[in-house]
């Protein structure tokens, strides 16, 4: 067993781990490595391969794997360390991270910890699709690693379940590998994903969009077969007598993302249920003294400019991280109406701070409110909100706020 | 003769529903929008569609067996399939360095084919 000793150890090598790691280093960090358990660093961005990528951030448009090339050269110059193929197994309160590769088992000790394990895509068995199980049935990120990474086709007659972003993307770049895309089947009375990827993705190759309808039924012996869509109600419940069968061989499903949290819940550090990501104060530290998190095992993010903003954030608070008495008063921020979610979940001190949120529904223009004790402290006018894009806002909390103990609302006015 | 379209602006993500009017190349009317830059679009939507084409090539001897490419300009749209086309038929052996043109003046538009990853020597 090899024992190590970090001033910061990054888990997971994706955007937020290499934006976090590098910001480590240039805080004044000696001793920074990043362990992944994949081959490669930049986790899932050298599958994306559509451009889009860095447009808030740096002006330019780039495509997934330019903008994890730009980030691992940062890495590279800041000379983070690197374990790839290694796995962690075990993190506890103390920041000791157990981890396996092929040298065998490594004990880490780090003075502070950033988790970035990033998140994973919902399955069949989130949306519980009733039938047969067959193979050709693929989560849409899956598909695209086949395609993008290792030259492989999923399959020729495709039905796409959810319009999330990567189903929309999944739609035209199958396509353009010559597949028949029968149809991309949406629950919810409008897209999910961005109006940009309908239009270019969708609606420029004649791609039907059917809202409103679920797959209530998949058929197929060794292979998919044929499913069947229905309408939906106002419940979302199927509607009987609307049902159709299409025949396919495959059906990618883009239901969503989970952040990935096994190692954060091994090391009991406490998880909010609206975010699926550990509670964390206007550092980015999460319940347990010097852990961190950031990147979409914090929150899932719409965009990778905005993730990596923030893990910059988690990397810099980590490389300061100085072990200190657990006495500081944290006030909460709960969520008021129209609020979904909320990032940080709480303040531990004083002084402008960002925060992220998303919003219940789509609205219009509306206001965006923060009470203290039914006071208003903050307000900003919003053009137009959607729980798809992600609200950033920064706000100022006086010191006489945080000794008071009192929860700050967070709030959506129509 | 006038030709009215409805175009889904992509500008930001309200996505506005815009209706524009053209005769031949010149714009007649555009509604719906609520900004400039979305009646740029518009423009240029009705006139010259254009779209950014990402795809990938077959790389031999590589750590990956593709890489990923990009157009170095937006293609106009009635081209895509034809560039698609002409970008499968190649193969390139690694090493393939990020940026490096891989097509030049594809299927004649004037645009290069450029790899938008490294992929190194097995």
């Amino acid at each position: 067993m090899a024992d190590e000793a970090v001033d910061v150890a990054v888990i997971g090598g994706g955007p937020a781990g290499l934006a976090a790691a590098t910001a480590a280093k240039e805080h004044g960090a000696t001793n920074v490595v990043i362990i992944d358990r994949n081959s490669w660093l930049g986790g899932i961005l050298p599958q994306c391969i559509h451009d889009g990528f860095g447009l808030e951030e740096t002006g330019a448009s780039m495509t997934g794997p330019e903008y994890a090339e730009r980030y691992i050269k940062m890495a590279e110059k800041q000379h983070v360390a690197v374990m790839k193929e290694t796995m962690v197994l075990q993190l506890n309160r103390k920041k000791e991270i157990l981890a396996v590769n092929k040298q065998g088992i490594h004990n880490i000790r780090a003075n502070a910890i950033v988790l970035a394990m990033g998140c994973r895509e919902k399955t069949r068995w989130h949306a519980l699709i009733p039938g047969d199980r067959p193979s050709g049935i693929f989560t849409a990120g899956v598909a695209q690693a086949f395609i993008n990474l290792y030259n492989i086709m999923p399959g020729k007659n495709v039905v796409i379940l959810g319009s999330g972003d990567v189903g929309l993307i999944m739609a035209r770049r199958l396509k353009f590998e010559g597949a028949n895309v029968l149809g991309v089947v949406e629950i919810l009375p409008h897209a999910s994903g961005l109006p940009r990827n309908v239009v270019q993705c969708l609606d420029d190759y004649d791609i039907p969009l059917f809202l409103n309808h679920t797959v209530t039924f998949i058929k197929g012996k060794e292979r998919v077969e044929q499913v069947t869509i229905a309408q939906v109600d106002e419940h979302m419940a199927p509607i009987a007598g609307t049902e159709q069968d299409i025949i396919c061989d495959t059906l990618l499903l883009s239901l969503g993302l989970v952040p990935e949290n096994e190692l954060s819940k091994q090391a009991t550090i406490e998880i909010d249920s609206t975010t699926g990501g550990p509670v964390v104060n206007q550092r980015l530290e999460t319940s347990v003294d010097g852990i961190f998190a950031c990147g979409n095992c914090l929150q899932v993010y719409d965009v990778v400019d905005m993730l990596s903003h923030d893990a910059k954030k988690a990397g810099k608070y980590a490389a300061r991280y100085k072990p200190k008495k657990p006495s500081k008063k944290a006030i909460p921020l709960v969520l008021g109406k129209g609020v979904r979610q909320v990032v940080p979940q709480k303040m531990t001190e004083a002084g402008k701070t960002e925060i992220t949120m998303r919003s219940e529904k789509i609205q219009s223009a509306s206001t965006l409110r923060v009470l203290v004790k039914n006071k208003e402290i903050f307000k900003k006018k919003l053009p137009f909100v959607n729980p798809a894009n992600m609200i950033k806002t920064s706000i100022d909390i006086d010191s006489q706020i945080i000794a008071s103990g009192q929860p700050l609302e967070v709030m959506i006015d129509d | 003769m006038t030709e009215r379209k409805e175009i889904t602006c992509i500008v930001c993500p309200i996505g506005c529903k815009m209706f524009i009017t053209t005769k031949g190349k010149i714009i007649e009317h555009i509604d719906g929008c609520k900004c400039k830059r979305g009646a740029e679009y518009a423009t240029y939507e009705a006139l010259d569609p254009r779209r950014m084409l990402t795809s990938s090539v077959i790389v031999q001897d590589g750590e990956w067996p593709l890489v990923s490419v990009k157009s170095s300009q937006p293609v106009p749209k009635e081209h895509v399939f034809t560039v698609l086309k002409e970008i499968k038929k190649i193969t390139v052996t690694a090493p393939v360095n990020l940026g490096q043109p891989l097509l030049k003046n594809v299927a004649r538009t004037g645009i290069d084919i450029v790899a938008t990853k490294t992929v190194k020597k097995r």
